[in-house]
């Protein structure tokens, strides 16, 4: 066991030196096309909680740190400085101090200082004059108390309490350094950074396009002329124009598998990798009304769950089984299997699972001849109806006999948020491999995205102790046991953790698809084509 | 006649104004709004935030005055702000219809030039194997989806010659700027030119077996001449009519093919716009296409005139 998961830790490590070796010698030029598969609602990554605003406008922007862009796992190890040339924390943990780079200027030629750091950070925390219309990360910043500037290229984040994985949560490609001068409203419709790219139009429905900043910072890049995104949310028109070398590469992360075996079959030279996007696939549960009050009920439904079915059906066997952090060798927080196989529900007996789930469901009151009877709500999309169907015909095993109640994305979150459902099968992305962001994200008590209202007071007190280790073996065991807990507490029991395809043509190089996060990986400064 | 039409006329401003109501009504009465739609797609929501932005939009106002305000605006010409893309309403439609105008045009150029000589050519064959085979094109017209015979042509243009009509804005030659129209709108217009097929076939049937006809036969009068300038100038009002109300239906074909084929028209953009609850979009949309349709059911009705001298409009 021990000796495949080094292999596969040597595998990840080699993944960029195969990179570089195959890139061969850089060439300047060339409009790179890929498709996009919707309009995003409009192009401020800071307001939008999607990667398809990352995804073509992370070009144009700088973060202060960044992780390495051709390293596919992201970690502490791999954060480097963006606009930041240094960072540093203080003895006590609770300052990061941040040197800037100077020279550095934005789209429009106005100079980059920390003044547009401290903007940035304020609006994100709602302390400024200027607000964003939506502000979905609010609480990453929840322990920063403000952040203040020395000079023009100095600025410092103080924090309430040590959180060694706030340098984290800044080097996401969700957390870019947005302009002083530029209002918000202008940052939704013709973004102005200091990336490789420019912003040149966003048509919506229709199409995004960047062009090279030939003033970027860092001298020779990048590579592209620019980069134009033609959305196409049909599919199967999409693939089509990509196999018929209409577009360059597909849209990341988003070829699904049975879809990627069609693009291979066409286009056998298109390079396609499979890789996990940090998507878990899970279970809310109304804990707050019957039947689901029920603990035994709960825990029933649970242990019925046959994660290898759904796994099987869906992705021909490519996607993975973990709990709330996401497995290994992507995932650098996940329990080791054998502690996740202790999991009530995550046994490999299926049968045995569901013998003892029936005997908590007559223990309830139910059995053959009084089946439960619950609506399984889910949103109108098919990577959100699939499973949700597949979980109706599993708890069939345990007197539970589900319906589908298929809610519009309109309606989705209302209904949630006002607890109209029994049962829900819901898609949590994480943007960053971290449990912070985690943790505090979906299970903190009175946190935004916390649907099911899931809080323990003692589960609280370990977020934070984990939130504050500096020792990164010593945190991982805090992770382990909050995981574990999670699941018996049957929070959102997590059913599996998909994976998703992304194919380019061979002459596109230098592209990395991340392992652990699809939401950081796209600034493609070193991507070019060998054309 | 001058009359009629003013009537027509007042009585085409009482269903404009008829069908903005329902329009603005049933817009408000679906479920969730544009708001909804945002803070659900950043997955979360702030109560005070979304009040905020409810109250930016004007979406907290009473629903009469929100639809004064629409109106309003309409009549200085004013269409309101997309909600989604902050641009104005008008900046976002108006390049659109140029390219649905020439995709719906070309869709009933094709559905007449192809369902019209078809229906005469099957109806002057009746019964030979030349009208069974064109019944079975006509039913097959009639019963494929415009979407999937869209998605069938862009996988045989793959298959075939290593590309596919996709819109491109700049096409780069004259046969792709001719393609990136054309297919599309022979893959929505082969349901209308089916059915235009079956009524010219019937329409002539009936007139073929008239008096008139066989007169003309008699007095020595061409094949030609009898089936075209007899037959079918007598047979072409009811066709006349199902052009004029397919021009309506259309709308619903070119939404699937504008999809398919990835042509930013105004019919794709409305859905788009409906997904979001983005009413000024639907509300001036929906307007715009009413307008063109009454003003097509007009117009076909003034035809009928032209057409049949023995058609007379009386006060």
């Amino acid at each position: 066991m021990r000796s495949v998961r080094t292999l596969a830790v040597a595998a990840l490590l080699l993944l960029p030196a195969y990179h570089v070796a195959s890139a061969g010698e850089p060439k300047q030029g060339g409009i790179l096309k890929v498709y996009h598969r919707d309009s995003p609602a409009s192009a401020s990554i800071h307001e939008e909680a999607t990667y398809s605003v990352n995804i073509p406008f992370m070009p144009v922007f700088n973060n202060l740190v960044i992780y390495k862009q051709d390293v596919p796992q992201n970690s502490m190890e791999s954060i480097v400085p963006d606009l930041a040339e240094s960072w540093a924390w203080s003895d006590d943990k609770k300052k990061l101090t941040f040197k800037l780079r100077q020279g550095v200027k934005w789209h429009d030629g106005k100079p980059f200082t920390s003044a547009d750091v401290k903007c940035t950070f304020d609006m994100l925390m709602g302390k400024s004059q200027q607000k964003f219309r939506k502000n979905p990360r609010k609480s990453w910043y929840d322990e920063v108390v403000d952040v203040t500037t020395s000079g023009d290229f100095e600025a410092s984040f103080n924090l309430k309490r040590p959180q060694p994985a706030l340098l984290a949560l800044l080097a996401s490609g969700y957390t870019p350094v947005y302009p002083c001068h530029v209002s918000p409203g202008d940052m939704r419709t013709k973004p102005t950074g200091t990336g490789p790219f420019k912003f040149v139009e966003f048509k919506a429905n229709e199409s995004i396009k960047l062009t090279r900043n030939p003033d970027y910072w860092k001298k020779g890049l990048p590579y592209l002329d620019g980069m134009e995104f033609t959305i196409i949310t049909n599919r199967s028109t999409a693939i089509l124009g990509f196999i018929s070398g209409q577009f360059d590469m597909t849209f990341p992360t988003e070829v699904s598998i049975p879809l990627l075996k069609d693009v291979k079959k066409q286009s056998p030279n298109a390079v396609c990798v499979v890789e996990p996007i940090n998507v878990s696939t899970n279970i809310i549960v109304n804990s707050s009304s019957p039947p689901f009050d029920s603990l035994d009920i709960r825990r029933a439904m649970a242990l019925a769950i046959d994660r290898k079915a759904f796994i099987s059906i869906l992705f021909e066997g490519q996607a993975d089984i973990g709990g709330t952090m996401l497995p290994a060798p992507g995932g650098l927080w996940a329990m080791p299997k054998e502690m996740l196989e202790t999991i009530p529900g995550y046994g490999p007996d299926i049968n045995a699972n569901r013998e003892e789930a029936r005997k908590l469901m007559q223990k309830a009151g139910f059995g053959p001849d009084k089946r439960l009877a619950v609506k399984v709500a889910t949103r109108n999309i098919p990577i959100y109806r699939d499973p949700a169907i597949i979980l109706i015909d599993q708890l069939k095993s345990i007197y539970i006999d589900g319906e589908l109640d298929v809610v519009e994305t309109a309606n989705w979150f209302s209904k949630v948020a006002r607890k109209d459902y029994a049962l829900g099968l819901n898609l949590t992305g994480n943007a960053v491999d971290d449990p912070d962001q985690s943790f505090y994200e979906n299970y903190s008590c009175g946190s935004e995205r916390n649907y099911t209202n899931y809080c323990n007071k003692d589960i609280e007190k370990l977020f934070s102790e984990q939130s504050q280790e500096t020792d990164v073996a010593k945190r991982k065991k805090i992770v382990w046991e909050i995981d574990k807990k999670l699941q018996e507490d049957v929070a959102r029991p997590i059913i599996y953790h998909g994976r998703s395809g992304s194919c380019w043509q061979p002459y596109v190089k230098g592209i990395t698809i991340m392992v652990n996060s699809s939401y950081n990986g796209y600034r493609y400064e070193d991507v070019w084509m060998d054309k | 006649m001058f009359a009629y039409i003013v009537r027509r006329l007042a009585l085409m401003f009482v269903t404009l104004i008829g069908i903005s109501i329902i329009i603005f009504v049933l817009l408000r009465v679906v479920p969730g709004n544009i708001v909804d739609i945002l803070f659900d797609a950043a997955g979360f929501v702030d109560p005070a935030d979304k009040a905020n932005l409810e109250k930016e939009l004007g979406l907290s106002d009473p629903i009469v005055v929100q639809y004064f305000r629409w109106i309003g605006g309409l009549l200085h010409g004013d269409l309101g702000y997309s909600y989604v893309s902050e641009k104005p309403a008008l900046q976002e439609i108006l390049p659109r219809i140029p390219i649905t105008a020439k995709l719906a045009g070309l869709a009933l150029l094709f559905s007449a030039s192809i369902g019209i000589p078809l229906g005469v050519i099957s109806a002057v064959h009746q019964g030979t194997r030349l009208d069974y085979a064109l019944r079975i094109v006509s039913l097959s017209g009639l019963s494929l989806p415009s979407f999937w015979l869209g998605l069938l042509i862009l996988m045989a243009s793959v298959s075939m010659f290593g590309t596919m009509p996709i819109f491109n804005p700049n096409p780069k030659t004259w046969t792709e700027a001719i393609a990136i129209y054309c297919v599309p709108a022979m893959a929505v217009g082969f349901r209308s030119a089916a059915l235009t097929m079956r009524i010219t076939r019937s329409s002539m049937l009936e007139i073929l077996r008239q008096d008139f006809i066989r007169t003309a036969r008699a007095k020595g009068a061409s094949e030609n001449s009898v089936n075209y300038r007899h037959a079918l100038k007598n047979a072409i009002l009811p066709v006349i009519t199902v052009i004029g109300i397919e021009a309506a239906f259309l709308i619903g074909g070119l939404i699937v093919t504008e999809t398919v084929f990835n042509i930013p028209g105004i019919a794709r953009f409305l859905v788009e716009a409906l997904r979001w609850r983005d009413y000024p979009i639907v509300q001036n949309l929906v307007m715009l296409i009413a307008v063109v349709v009454v003003f097509a059911n007009f117009t076909v009705d003034l035809l009928y005139a032209a057409i049949d001298p023995r058609i007379r409009y009386g006060d």
